[in-house]
């Protein structure tokens, strides 16, 4: 095999009773690419992060991390990878720097490297004159910061991000996506869920996107974009009886549509030749083919 | 295929000493910010019984089973110290840093295993239980209690069973699904246990049925070795007591190995 793969899925199940919580997965990620899991709420992301650590054992299919077998080699695998969950699950009481020896420990970094390596994790969050405070006095973005810092002490060869800006402000985001970039460019390999389209867009080479635990699509963004919602978008306003009609329109003259909650989106119009209906034109964007394949409803 | 190009550095060991050191020094860093408050009710309660029985009771009873009720009670609180520094904060312990702290999904995330973790956690829990529990027998002496050779060997008793009282914490834990259930187990399980020891008063003061069942209550083998180790031991019967103790360890140390895979992995 030419790509060496970091993450090797087939045919994954997971199971919590009656929910299944990811249903016939595969998945692909080759080595120092950025692979975005996409989808939303409950789609089953968070629960393929967590069977690729073994902190959830597949009913069904094979999983290969690093070219280890899960869940029976995960804990080597564990070695080369970081992890940074969706929960801060930092130590609140000790220091950032404590936090990192911690870790130094927990990754089996020798002796002689530990030093180097913590002081390497304060540059990576930006954290060297925090050092020595509690994490409790750190703001949420450096918190952030710090988990990821704290999941890259051991130089792994994999970096699992589950959905590493949630609830943050733009500006913080901005800053966590320079980070993460920068260890992409690297040639870190990683695998990132996320809800938001911008992230994913961003970041990732390539996008899976999951719906109710199963891939729907995946590829490039922008391959994604061109093939489910083509080129062009017209947004068409108006009331909602009026948004209904452009929507059966558009529907019979065949467009694909979605909704956005204010207008009806009318995609892939290029080369409509007038077919299209009036409104404000814009390109299509990967939140286009999101709500389209992951469904216009909330379950 | 990945299998035949990746450099196979399996090492598929259970129990590996770097994963049970990295959960150690979590502990032990952790311990620097919380020292203080944890020696306090660790070491302050036991003394408190001590006093109040040693004294209270000492003055109507005088002796008991030979023994000065001080003495008496000195030693047979340095099983209660055990059970108090390591059943609790295990219960509680655990189920903080797994449910609140979500400490143990970041340490499960690093090349630790579930079976790591505990062991790790009891080691750690027994041996804090093995330091507090002579605190009780120092102030003992004080009170009178001659110092002797065999109670060199009280922190490796109480560590013994401070490991198992804490594999028996993390297990109530793993089962636990709420705070509340633990009132439970401290009122049906732990204070009848603690009270039929031999603490306060010897057992032979109980119907028959309950000293022979007291010989199966590990705080009971507990006060005895720890009485022994003071006063002079008993040979074969002894180690027989150590059996005791060491078996109720391994035991509910697979329990609570059982009872936490089942709370982390899914």
């Amino acid at each position: 095999m030419a790509d060496e793969l970091a993450i090797r899925l087939r045919g994954v199940t997971k199971r919590y009773g009656p929910i299944t919580a990811v249903k016939n997965l595969d998945l692909d990620v080759p080595e120092g690419t950025c692979v975005g899991l996409l989808g939303p709420n409950g789609a089953g992301k968070s629960t393929t992060m967590r069977l690729l650590t073994a902190q959830a054992i597949a009913d069904e299919g094979e999983l290969e991390v690093l070219g280890f077998r899960l869940p029976g080699e995960s804990k080597v695998a564990r070695a080369q990878c970081g992890v940074v969950p969706q929960l801060d699950n930092l130590d609140v009481t000790l220091t950032v720097e404590q936090n990192l020896l911690v870790f130094t420990h927990l990754y089996r970094i020798g002796r002689a490297d530990r030093r180097d390596a913590i002081e390497r994790a304060l540059r990576i969050a930006n954290l060297s004159d925090r050092r020595h405070d509690r994490v409790s006095k750190l703001s949420g973005g450096m918190r952030r910061r710090l988990l990821i810092a704290r999941a890259l002490v051991h130089r792994p060869r994999l970096l699992l991000l589950d959905e590493p800006t949630v609830g943050l402000d733009p500006q913080v985001r901005q800053e966590l996506w320079a980070l993460i970039d920068a260890m992409r460019a690297e040639g870190t390999t990683i695998l990132m869920s996320t809800h938001y389209i911008e992230e994913a867009q961003r970041l990732a080479d390539t996008v899976m996107i999951m719906s109710h635990g199963s891939a729907v699509a995946a590829g490039p963004p922008a391959e994604l974009v061109a093939t489910h919602a083509g080129l062009e978008a017209v947004e068409v306003y108006g009331a909602p009886a009026k948004l209904a009609e452009a929507e059966a329109a558009a529907a019979a003259a065949g467009f694909r549509t979605r909704r956005t909650g204010t207008s009806i989106s009318v995609l892939g119009i290029e080369g409509a030749d007038g077919r299209a209906p009036e409104g404000e034109p814009r390109p299509t964007n990967l939140e286009d083919v999101f709500v389209l394949l992951t469904g216009e409803e909330i379950d | 295929m990945a299998d035949a190009s990746t450099p196979r550095i399996a090492r598929l060991r259970r129990l590996e000493r770097p994963a049970l050191t990295g959960v150690l020094v979590r502990e032990v860093v952790n311990f620097s910010s919380y020292w203080r408050s944890s020696t306090f009710s660790s070491t302050v309660e036991p003394t408190i019984y001590l006093l109040a029985f040693g004294f209270g009771f000492g003055a109507l009873v005088g002796t008991v089973g030979g023994y000065d009720y001080v003495e008496f009670v000195g030693t047979g609180t340095v099983a209660t110290a055990v059970l108090f520094s390591s059943a609790f904060p295990a219960m509680f312990g655990t189920f903080v840093k797994y449910q609140f702290q979500r400490t143990y999904d970041a340490i499960l995330a690093a090349p630790v295993d579930t079976e790591e973790l505990v062991t790790a956690e009891a080691i750690w829990i027994a041996t804090r239980a093995g330091v507090y529990g002579c605190v009780p027998m120092l102030v003992a002496m004080v009170f009178g209690l001659d110092p002797a050779w065999g109670m060199l060997a009280v922190p490796g008793i109480a560590f013994v069973g401070g490991f198992g009282w804490a594999c028996f914490g993390i297990s109530i834990a793993g089962f636990a699904s709420s705070f509340e259930n633990f009132n439970y187990v401290v009122s049906a399980v732990l204070t009848p246990l603690f009270l039929v020891a031999g603490t306060f008063f010897p057992i032979s003061q109980l119907p028959e049925w309950a000293q022979i069942a007291a010989n199966l209550n590990p705080l009971y083998q507990l006060v005895q070795l720890v009485r022994h180790a003071a006063f002079g031991f008993e040979g074969w019967t002894d180690l027989v007591r150590l059996g005791v103790l060491v078996a109720f360890g391994l035991a509910m140390w697979r329990v609570a190995i059982f009872a936490m895979t089942r709370k982390l992995v899914d």
